[in-house]
Order: structure tokens, then sequence, then C-alpha cells
């Protein structure tokens, strides 16, 4: 099974999204902001990173792009989880470097769902 | 996959709290006019993670109100909506409606709809006025088409861009998802490889045209592609016998369009299981109510400096253990008549009590670092006082200046909880009494503004918390002429500034002509002292007319130990709490006089103070008459000095507190009780009990 990285500031949701992906046999990885996420990314490799948009200290976008720049992260699947339905806000994922994205509010089943779209 | 997603609600509600505080406190420092971007989008990214975390949560009409604050947000940050007053006043009015409509959550409660609707309504019509109209409809229909339920074979030609597989995005998984949704034939294009030696190993040469056979949606097939969209040319074609038709535009297809709730939410697993079917298996029976006050956060410095102390006092459990089986295999020596032996047992015994000082040292260091666990900062409830601030001084019309210091001051969690009212109150007063109105302030000759210091500090083990302002402070023939009204005091009585001033703590009292809804809500200041007399904690005022009054508060640090004075009376030992102590003193014979037949009072340098006895407080037989020599120890009650006569006095001690109400019952002249060093039982005095004793006493006689 996949080790996922999980990145966002509110506990109640990285918790939800944590408890989701190890019930489906992952082992998780959970970070409160993309300082945190970065500094744990250069050390220890993931099959995915799960990131929120909005967060203090370095958002998911900044986040993705530092991730985007290290040779090991190139192809590593990056999900962000956004509360924008706007095209806009998940193009700005996108032009990152993310994968792809997750619109909130979602439920454990989508979550799973679309990990495994970028799992395989 | 069924989860129970009400295990998370605690930290959501935990969080979202949290957010709102942020929200609040970010919106008071917020300038009118310009708005710093930094402020607006700390405030949206705060309702932002409420907006996200209560619709996972299945929190909706709290979703759906935080979405409307946050397109007010979102306006200000862009700049294309100025912050205006109104537009802060209206989402701090917001913030305590979703306070309100997350406490409903929570609890299980029932939110007030009108009070919802009506600020709804507020917003909307703040998001109405702006330069643009509503916005641009954002239901643009999405082109899935044709209807369900007959198979159909679909032609997907897909021609990635050569960065595609950049994203982390692999074709391969999007033909094994195209696989779940149909029968997949896919034939690969080779046209656009590169000869070997010019290959880059990172870029995508393949093209694929794909025929997908199924009861298939084109949605569904674009839901595959949705993240690559734009790293490719795609186009899903439908490839019917009778007349194979583009469907890449969508005009001329009928259009099903759904609006997006319907989609995004199913409802939570949990909250379906609880409606139908009792879960088997390890789950809890009931929704778990929250708990308040469940949890604590602490910093990790704290914990770690724990951990250092654990450890050493592991050093030091194994320092004295060594001496110890020293001690042991010097004896057998000794008992063979070793002469040296003397020696080395002297030299152990000096170890053995250096590591006993140790261990004091260690303990005390651990009991420090362990109460520290329950300190929190002053500023959880200072916290509250700009929004109070703000609001009272737009309400009172007059013009204020909030300053703050000490908000870093450290104070035992449960002390917080309950200060946060006292304080409230007090802030109150001192606006709606203290600070005068812009015009009468001018006419004095004070600045238009008035300034409210809040202030916080330690001083020994205590906590200082002062209020003060610079209004019209007490006055006190007006003060003095209600007391003697309510029959507080009489007229003959002859009382200091300070004495006069504290007399509006008394019960009953309220000197405002008009009783006014901003602090005269039938809880008096009496109240407040009450209060914090109950937390072991003491408030006096001081006050010049026309310059200000400062109120202050002196806390313990924490309730459950206290630093106490022993005392005997009647052969069992007491324990009285410093912080009423002023001084303890010998009775000197010429000292004493008696008012009034039986009173007795005590001339301390230029004051007289009233004697009580302990012993005559207690029912004990008070074999002495003249108290000379005897000794007095003297407290503060109701910010009047009055002096206990004891049989002797111990020395000075940290006690644990017991409570009484929970082993015995309450006790009118004691707030708790402690166990000893040697083991003993003693009661701590409540000294307020004990005036109020002897004065029943005394009417009684």
């Amino acid at each position: 099974m996949a080790r996922i990285l999980v990145v966002d500031d509110s506990a109640s949701m990285r918790q939800m999204v944590a408890f989701t992906l190890k019930g489906a046999g992952h082992e998780v990885v959970e970070k409160n902001d993309g300082v945190e996420a970065l500094t744990s990314a250069k050390t220890e490799s993931f099959d995915l990173v799960i990131t929120d948009v909005n967060m203090p200290n370095m958002d998911g976008i900044t986040l993705t792009k530092e991730l985007r720049s290290l040779s090991n992260y190139r192809f590593t699947p990056i999900l962000t989880l956004t509360t924008e339905s706007s095209a806009e806000k998940k193009m700005a994922g996108k032009q990152a470097g993310a994968t792809g994205w997750l619109v909130k509010p979602f439920n454990p089943n989508q979550l799973l769902a679309t990990a495994k779209k970028v799992l395989g | 996959m069924s989860i129970d997603m009400s295990q998370f609600h605690e930290a959501f509600f935990e969080e979202s709290f949290e957010g709102l505080e942020i929200m609040e406190s970010e919106l008071l420092t917020l300038d009118v006019g310009e708005g710093d971007v930094e402020i607006i989008n700390t405030i949206f990214r705060a309702a932002h993670s409420i907006k996200g975390g209560a619709g996972t949560f299945g929190f909706m009409n709290v979703s759906e109100f935080t979405h409307v604050m946050e397109t007010l947000l979102d306006e200000m940050r862009d700049g294309s909506r100025d912050v205006t007053q109104y537009a802060v006043d209206s989402l701090l009015g917001s913030i305590d409606v979703l306070r309100a409509m997350l406490e409903a959550a929570r609890d299980n409660g029932d939110v007030d709809e009108g009070m919802v609707a009506e600020r709804y309504a507020i917003l909307n019509n703040i998001l109405n006025k702006g330069d643009e109209a509503a916005s641009n409809s954002e239901a643009e229909p999405v082109g899935a088409a044709v209807t369900p339920g007959i198979a159909q074979v679909w032609q997907i030609s897909f021609i990635p861009h050569t960065d595609l597989l950049m994203a982390g995005n692999d074709p391969v998984r999007m033909f094994r998802a195209l696989s779940e949704l149909g029968e997949v034939q896919a034939t690969v294009d080779l046209a656009k490889l590169l000869p070997f030696n010019e290959l880059v190993p990172e870029d995508l040469y393949l093209c694929w045209t794909v025929t997908l056979a199924g009861d298939t949606l084109k949605a569904d097939i674009e839901e595959v592609f949705e993240w690559v969209e734009d790293d490719c040319d795609l186009s899903i074609t439908l490839l019917d016998d009778a007349e194979p038709r583009e469907l890449g535009s969508d005009n001329d297809s009928p259009v099903v369009s759904t609006p997006p709730q319907e989609e995004i939410t199913p409802p939570p697993a949990s909250l379906k299981a609880e409606s139908t079917v009792p879960v088997m298996e390890n789950s809890p029976t009931k929704p778990k109510k929250p708990t308040e006050a469940a949890s604590i956060r602490v910093g990790i410095d704290k914990v770690d400096e724990i951990i250092n102390l654990v450890g050493e006092l592991v050093i030091t459990q194994s320092m004295l253990d060594q001496a110890g089986d020293d001690l042991e295999a010097n004896a057998e020596l000794s008992a063979s008549g070793d002469s040296a032996s003397q020696k080395i047992n002297a030299d152990i015994l000096l170890r053995l009590s250096k590591g006993l000082a140790q261990l004091e040292r260690n303990t005390r260091e651990l009991q420090d670092g362990v109460m520290r666990i329950r300190m929190l900062p002053i500023s959880f409830v200072f916290s509250r006082m700009p929004r109070l601030v703000h609001d009272l001084s737009s309400k009172l019309d007059k013009k204020i200046e909030l300053v703050v210091h000490g908000e870093e001051t450290e104070l035992d969690k449960t002390v917080m909880e309950n200060i946060g009212d006292p304080l409230v109150h007090l802030v109150r007063n001192a606006l709606d009494h203290g600070v005068e109105i812009p015009e009468v302030r001018l006419a004095a000759g004070k600045p238009e503004t008035g300034i409210l210091n809040l202030n916080a500090y330690h001083q020994g083990g205590n906590v200082i918390i002062e209020i003060k302002d610079d209004g019209a402070g007490i006055n006190k023939k007006k003060v003095l002429a209600k007391a003697i009204e309510k029959g507080i005091v009489s007229s003959h009585d002859k009382l200091s500034d300070d004495e006069v001033n504290n007399l509006i703590f008394a019960p009953g009292f309220s000197t405002a002509d008009v009783v006014s809804d901003v602090s005269g809500r039938g809880v008096g200041m009496d109240v407040v002292k009450t209060s914090i007399n109950k937390l072991g904690g003491r408030v006096v005022v001081q006050s010049e007319e026309g310059k200000g009054s400062v109120f202050t508060i002196r806390l313990p640090l924490t309730l459950a130990i206290l630093d106490g004075q022993l005392v005997t009376v009647g052969g069992e030992s007491y324990v009285v709490p410093l912080i009423a102590i002023i001084e303890s003193l010998q009775v000197d014979r010429a000292q004493i006089n008696q008012v009034a037949g039986k009173a007795e009072v005590y001339k301390l340098r230029d004051e007289y103070i009233p004697i009580i006895r302990a012993r005559s407080v207690f029912g004990l037989d008070d074999g002495v008459d003249d108290l000379h020599e005897s000794l007095m120890v003297i407290v503060e009650v109701d910010g009047a000095p009055v002096g206990i006569i004891v049989d002797e006095l111990q020395g000075q001690q940290q006690v644990v507190i017991k409570s009484l109400e929970t082993n015995y019952r309450k006790v009118e002249t004691m707030s708790g009780a402690t166990i000893l060093g040697d083991g003993t039982v003693a009661l701590i005095w409540d000294v307020n009990g004990m005036v109020g004793v002897h004065k029943k006493k005394s009417h009684k006689n």
C-alpha cells in the first residue's frame, strides 16, 4: 500500500483524511502546513501528497511548486484539497504542478476514489 | 467504506471556535478604508477552513453561511470592495451568528432561524450593493448529454502534450479508470515518437485512440480526463451506427443541468447509521456529547521541561539508591570490626543528605513544571476585550482606546475560566460609568478619547490584573450618600477615601442615576467581588475624582496549591492563606480599646482595627481575657484590616488544597482542607467567613 503525506492546518480535516486513508490500508504521515511538509518530504519519500490550499506559513500552491522542484518529486502525484469549485482556483494548483484536485466538501468514499485514481 | 464522521466533530468545533476568535480579533485590528491585505487574508483563511470543515462534516447551514461571509471577504481581499465600517460591523455580527450556529450544531440544539435570516439579508445587501451586479451565474450547464441506459460506443482521441507526465498524471491510470466505465480498446499512435537517440525519457510522445463501449455518460469520461484537460488535445465522440455526431459542441444537445449541491453532499455516513440501523461493532451506542474543557493545549517546551526534570529525578533516585547500597555493605564491614568503616559511614551519610537535598529541589521543580501545564496566557481572556470595547464605545457614543499590557502573563486554566465574566463586568463598568462622553472630556480639558488600560503581571505568587481608566473617577459624596441611604454604613462612620471607594462592592449597591443596559443589569459590583473571592482572590479600587479609577484584582496563580501560614488554635493546626495576611504581631495591651461594650479594637499605627478571637469564632472556651502578648494575624477582609487572635504561629508552607465540599460539606469558616507533611489534616481558613461568623455572634450578644 502507499505512503501518503497529508497536509492540512485544520486538525479535523487532517484526521478525517488520514483516518480514511489508513482505513484503506495506506501509511499516512500528517503535517500541519507547507513548511513542515516540505521538511519531511526532503528526508522521506511518499507515493502521494494530499495538501490543503489555504494554510498559514506556506500554502498548498507554494508547497506544490517547491515539491516539483525536488528531483524525486517530479512525478509524484500531488492532489490539492480546495473549496473553490471555480476553474480559476483549480488551475492555480495545476499550474503549480499538482496532479489534480479534490473539491471540499468530500466524503471518505470520494477521497478514496480519487486517491485510487492516482495511485493506480 | 463507512466511517463514523462524528469522531472528528470535536476537533472540528474546537478549531472552528478558534477560527472565530481569530476572525474577530483580526477584524478589530482592520483599518477602515485601505484594509491590510495580510489581515484580510488571515480572516479569509479562518472563514475558509470553517466552511470546508463544515461542509465535509455535514453542517451545511454553517458552510453556506460562511460562504456568504467568505464572498464578501474575498472581494475585500482583491480590492474590488472597500473596507467600510459597516462591512466590518456586519462581519462581526455574522461571527456571532456563526458562533451560535456552531454551538447549536455541537449541542444538537436549535439555532434562531430569524437571526440567521436577518444576517443573510444584511450580508447579501452589502454584496448586492457592489459595483458589479450579482456575480455571473456560475451554474454553467455541464455538457452531459446522452440518455443513460443504452449501451453506446464512444471514441476518444487522446493526444497528450509531451509534458503531461510532469504533473504526476499517467495515461495508464486513466485507461484503467476508463476500463471501469465499460469495455475499452486502445490503439496507440506512434507517429510522434522520436528516434531513440533523441528521446527525452521524461516526455510523452504517444497518442491513443480509445473506444469505450458501455452504458456511459460523456461526463463520466470527461471526469477521467478532468485533470489533464489543458495538457492534452481530447475529443470524445459518440460512435453511433445511425448518425455519428460531434459532441464537442454542446449547443444542440439537450442539457441536463444539475444544481451543484445535489452532487456534492451525500450525507456523511454516520448520520445515516444513527437514524437507521444501530451500528454493531466497536461504536458507542450514543453520539458522544462534547465534554467541556476536556483537553488542554500545552506548549512543547513545557512538556520537554517536565521530561527533563523527571530525568533529573531518576538520576537523584539512583544516587540515593547507590548510597543506600553502600551503607548496607558498610554495615557488614563495621559489624566485623573494621575501623575504617566509621569514616566511610560518615562519607556515605554526607552523600545521602546531599541526595536528599537534591531530591527536595527536584520535587519542587517538578511540581512547578507540572503546575505550569495548566497555565495559559491571560490573552485568552483579554482577547475578548477589544470587541467589547469596540461595541460598547459605539453604543455609548464614547471614544475609547484600549491599551493592553502583559497578555503573555500566565494563569491557571480554572482561574482563567472563572475570571472572564468579572473582568468583562469591570470593563463594562469602566466604559459606562468611568469614561465620559467626548464633550464632557473636552470641557474638562482632557483629550477626547478616553484610555482604558488592561494590565496583567506576576507579583510574588500572585497574578495582578489592573483595569485602569482615565475617566471621571468615583464620586465619593454620591457613593457615601447612597451607602447611608441603603443602610450599608451609618452616617457617623468615619471612613477613609479608599473605604468609601470600596463601598461600591457592597451588596445591592448601584449609583447610576439611569440604569443603562450596558452595566446596570441587576448584577452589581458585589457579584464581581464574590466571584473573585471565590477564586481566592481580592479586588480593590482606587480612584481620584476627575482623574480616573484603577481596579486591581489579585489572584492566586493556581487553585490547587496555596501558600499558607500555619497557626494553632485550641491545639489544632490551621492554614491561613498567605494572600490574605498583611502582617502578624504580638499584641500590646496598651493599644487595645473597648468600644460599645464588648467589641474590641486594636490601634495599629493610626488605624483602629477590629479584633476577632479565633477561639470564640470556633466556639471554644476562651480562657484568656487579657490579650497582652497574644499573637495576632492581621488579614485583609473587604479591603479593610482585621486582627485575628491565634494561640501560636508556626511556619509557612505550600499546601495542596482538598475540597471540603466534595469530601464533607461546606463549612462557613473554612475554604478547604489539606494534609500536612506529618500526615495530619489541617483546615484552611476562609477569613471572610470567619469575620461573618464573628459578626453574627456579636450581634446575638
